[in-house]
């Protein structure tokens, strides 16, 4: 019966709950080869994904981080090996099936529509759970209208959740950057997915955008449950809210691992982290 | 527009929720805007959230005379715990929600609360953290359950939760809340405000439910407020004036309160809500006109020669015909026609086209902005008020309002000017007395019962009261000239350039400053002189910005030196701070009033540096970051000398 108690009890409590939540592999990526004519993109990669955890994707540019996500994303082929996902076993999605299997993206540069307000693009990410066809919702009427409003009320959810009300209807295009990548991620929760891909969500934002994006990505994971994996540069934040590591080089991966595991692995220093003098 | 349905009878907010859920009950009490769509509850949906929430609070130990401390933004959750601890018999005290730890935890141990509401995470952290030193709050109760999945104490209860309980509670006895409701009287305490002090800790001002409530009536009755008024919520809940306008007049008049999504949407809000009674701080009519311009220089020739000329006829008959004085027929007739194309569209895009009266207080305003309003038919007025006088203590009445006055005594106060020209007061909104200071409760209240207000003002030819310069910050120059810091700070501030200006010269031999440029209009400059800037403090030191605001300094010294008595006080030179003054810096007091001897020691070398005729002056400040942290600004501030005129030698000081 503790009535006085501090933020680390809570903290330790998150982070207690949280590790209980990690469950079974639910993607795994096997021997995955991939070359664009001469240019061996990645070779030979291989490592799973559990439910409900935050994996980071890291790596010098060039190592193949974003082809890696496009090949789980499906939107690259990959020469060799294969993708399990959800105990289905395949080599070559279409993009569109994999959105409606439950993986959803953000973008590098993003890519909302840049004439749409914020609102219209998140719902854009309602699109596969759409289900009356384009003549009822061309005309607006009945089925299409009920649709409409419940497709509207989950995604003021996540505009409250991201905090965004002030820009709903504003144009997208005409928002700061660290904005649109605020409602790129809103369009991309829209969907519902079990897996979120993230590409470098905190590229070009300042500390304290950071922290808020750190935020919201570690909200998701814990208010839904979304497993997670993102590809950033910044080591503070990977190091801070990943619960495993990948790293890319060349192509190939170099170590695979908690966060502290890679940080010491020697071959990840000398490729990549290099060390404090 | 119907008239009051209340009477004096019913003499705490209880027994006027009583009646509206009576004789309104489906009348809209509250809105909030959520998820997007603007909520409605009337007045007995809101009769019976309140009830529950309030037999919750006894089923957790609230007891009468108890405090319930507020935090968070305006939220109808909020407002209704308020009205329940005042059902019990207890006092509901609301906290600056943007306080640091530190602050707040003075306020809960000072009042020593035992139970406290919350709206979201960020609050119950806070509180959490601070729980240590308050050692008699135990129970938290949290309106917004996200983020707190994994927070397992069980001192803390969900909003929701508390009112569930409160159902049962009320099945099981049903009498009890009726019961508690006829135990309140007029003399009961109403509400606990902690006035974020410009000196010293904040002091806790205790308000009875006639003091807030005899108020709030006698200035609806005065402007004939009623059930149909439409109010935005969005200023602090913590201020003096959202308990009379959201609470207290609410109440009285049965009119609907509505609360804004967020502080980034209030703009947005106003516009779509098109509220009927508001109340801004000049700063924001002055920030609504700065955008207002700058959008109209990005239009089309013929929409900005549209708008020039009929802002023209709205700046010469527009306040005549809002004063209902004689207009001719051919000046109507082209205000008829701005109305149609530019004053209606423009009132509209700002959320003003419903207002039936906007009151500003709390600096003085400057005379364009305050015409520029009133111009295009909106009725603001000043109003002169403070925390100790439940607000009201002058008003301009219709037909009489004026930029530089702050109007005629409010129903039922009584006015005096002390010898020393300090204004005193006396009225049924003043205050009980501040709670746990008996001693600094009587420095307040003179030996025959007036209240000093701190301010020195003068009577003008149409009876309205003048409001100088705080009483004791009115200082002399070493030749004897008066000066008045506030009134050289204030000409200052009527610029849109200048954000905010501390002026120096109480026994010094000249008048210097400190300028915080505004950020949004000299950013708008820049860029349309093709200056590139990379942010406020690169902003403030570049010599062409220097230049901008040396006109401006040049101007008020031109304004100065025709006053006989204000010549003296011409500004000799001036230097740009590198940042924003800053509440969380305690260099501004939380309702954004300069605190004077603060900035005095902090910026003392800076100050010196003004007056020995340095060039420039480094200065390195620590500030505090929003979550409590610490960092440094430094920079090389430049000075620069204004243009002074010549001045008629000013009388000697009697000796």
């Amino acid at each position: 019966m503790s009535v006085v108690a501090d933020l680390t009890d809570i903290n330790q409590a998150s982070a207690a709950a949280h590790a209980r939540r990690i469950g079974d592999v639910v993607l795994s990526v096997q021997n995955i080869s991939l070359s664009f004519g001469g240019v061996r993109a990645l070779t030979n990669i291989s490592f799973d994904v559990r439910e409900h955890e935050v994996l980071a994707i890291i790596g010098p540019n060039g190592a193949g981080k974003s082809s890696m996500l496009n090949v789980i994303n499906g939107f690259y082929h990959p020469q060799e090996g294969k993708i399990i996902h959800k105990g289905v076993e395949r080599k070559s999605m279409r993009p569109h099936e994999a959105a409606r299997r439950g993986i959803a993206r953000t973008f590098q540069n993003i890519a909302l529509f840049k004439g749409m307000s914020a609102l219209d693009n998140i719902m854009t990410g309602r699109n596969t759970m759409m289900k009356s066809n384009i003549l009822a919702q061309a005309l607006y009427f009945g089925p299409a209208r009920r649709e409409e409003m419940e497709h509207r009320k989950f995604c003021e959810h996540i505009i409250d959740f991201l905090e965004i009300e002030a820009v709903r209807k504003t144009p997208v295009g005409r928002l700061p950057y660290g904005m649109q990548k605020r409602v790129e991620l809103g369009r991309a929760l829209a969907a519902q997915p079990d897996i979120l891909l993230l590409d470098e969500p905190m590229a070009g934002m300042n500390v304290e955008e950071k922290e808020d994006m750190c935020r919201f990505i570690l909200d998701v994971n814990n208010e839904f449950g979304t497993t997670m994996v993102l590809i950033e540069h910044d080591m503070g934040v990977v190091m801070d809210i990943s619960d495993r590591v990948v790293v890319l080089d060349y192509g190939r991966k170099l170590a695979d691992g908690t966060p502290d595991a890679v940080r010491a692995n020697q071959e990840v220093i000398d490729a990549y982290l290099g060390v404090s003098h | 527009m119907a008239g009051l349905t209340t009477t004096r009878a019913m003499d705490t907010l209880p027994k006027l929720l009583k009646h509206h859920a009576q004789v309104r009950p489906n009348h809209p009490a509250m809105r909030e805007k959520d998820y997007g769509i603007w909520q409605s509850w009337s007045w007995s949906q809101v009769h019976d959230e309140i009830m529950a929430f309030a037999a919750g609070l006894s089923a957790l130990g609230f007891k009468r005379g108890d405090t319930l401390a507020i935090v968070g933004d305006n939220r109808p959750q909020l407002y209704w715990a308020m009205a329940a601890a005042q059902t019990l018999g207890g006092t509901p005290i609301p906290v600056y929600q943007d306080s640091v730890a530190k602050e707040m935890a003075f306020v809960l141990q000072h009042a020593e609360v035992r139970f406290a509401v919350v709206e979201n995470q960020e609050q119950v952290d806070k509180l959490i953290e601070i729980m240590p030193d308050c050692p008699a709050l135990k129970t938290l109760v949290y309106k917004d359950p996200r983020g707190l999945r994994d927070y397992a104490m069980d001192f803390l209860h969900a909003y929701t939760e508390v009112q569930d309980t409160g159902r049962e509670f009320i099945k099981a006895h049903p009498g009890f809340l009726d019961a508690e409701i006829a135990k309140g009287t007029g003399s009961d305490l109403g509400v606990m405000l902690y006035t974020s002090g410009t000196t010293g800790q904040p002091k806790g001002v205790m308000l009875s439910f006639d003091n807030i409530l005899i108020t709030a009536r006698n200035n609806a009755e005065m402007e004939g407020l009623g059930p149909d008024e439409d109010v935005l919520a969005y200023l602090p809940m913590a201020w003096v004036g959202d308990n009379i306008f959201s609470m207290g007049q609410a109440y009285v008049c049965g009119f609907t309160v509505n609360c804004a999504e967020s502080g980034e949407t209030v703009l947005t809000d106003m516009r779509e809500l098109g509220p009927t009674y508001f109340f801004a701080p000049p700063r924001i009519y002055e920030n609504i006109l700065t955008t207002v311009m700058i959008r109209m220089e990005d239009a089309a020739s013929w929409k900005r020669s549209m708008f020039k000329y009929f802002m023209d006829v709205a700046k010469r008959v527009g306040t005549r015909i809002l004063d209902g004085k004689p207009v001719s027929g051919m000046d109507r007739l082209k205000y008829a026609i701005g109305n149609v194309l530019v004053y209606a569209p423009l009132k509209n895009v700002l959320g003003f086209s419903r207002i039936r009266l906007a009151y500003t207080a709390g600096e003085a305003i400057g005379p364009e902005i305050f015409s520029f309003y009133r111009s295009l038919g909106m009725n603001i007025k000043q109003i002169y008020g403070s925390t100790e006088a439940s607000v009201f203590i002058c008003v301009q009445p219709n037909g009489e309002v004026y930029a530089d006055t702050v109007g005629k005594p409010a129903p039922e106060v009584e006015i005096r000017l002390a010898d020393n020209g300090e204004v005193q007061f006396k009225s049924p909104g003043v205050f009980q007395a501040y709670f746990k200071e008996p001693q600094k409760t009587a420095e307040e209240k003179t030996d025959d019962g007036w209240v000093h207000t701190g301010d020195a003002g003068i009577f003008d030819e149409n009876g309205h009261l003048k409001i100088i310069d705080r009483a004791k910050d009115v200082g002399h120059l070493n030749n004897g000239a008066m000066f008045p810091p506030k009134y050289v700070e204030n000409k200052l501030k009527f610029f849109p350039y200048i954000k905010e200006a501390v002026a120096f010269g109480n026994e010094r031999e000249s008048v210097a400053c400190f300028i915080n440029i505004d950020i949004e209009a000299v950013g708008n400059w820049a860029e349309r002189k093709g200056l590139a800037y990379s942010g406020f403090q690169d902003l403030a030191a570049r010599p062409e910005v220097y230049d901008l605001i040396l006109e401006c300094v040049n101007q008020v010294n031109d304004d100065l030196a025709v006053h006989p008595m204000l010549s003296g006080c011409q500004i000799h030179r001036f230097l740009i701070l590198h940042k924003e003054l800053d509440a969380d810096d305690g260099e501004l007091t939380r309702t954004r009033k300069v605190r004077r001897r603060f900035i005095a020691d902090r910026y003392a070398d800076q100050i010196n540096a003004l007056y020995d005729g340095r060039d420039s002056v480094y200065v390195s400040t620590e500030v505090t970051f929003e979550d409590g942290r610490k960092g440094t600004v430094s920079a090389d501030l430049r000075i620069r000398d204004a243009k002074v005129h010549k001045v008629a030698e000013p009388l000697r000081k009697a000796s």
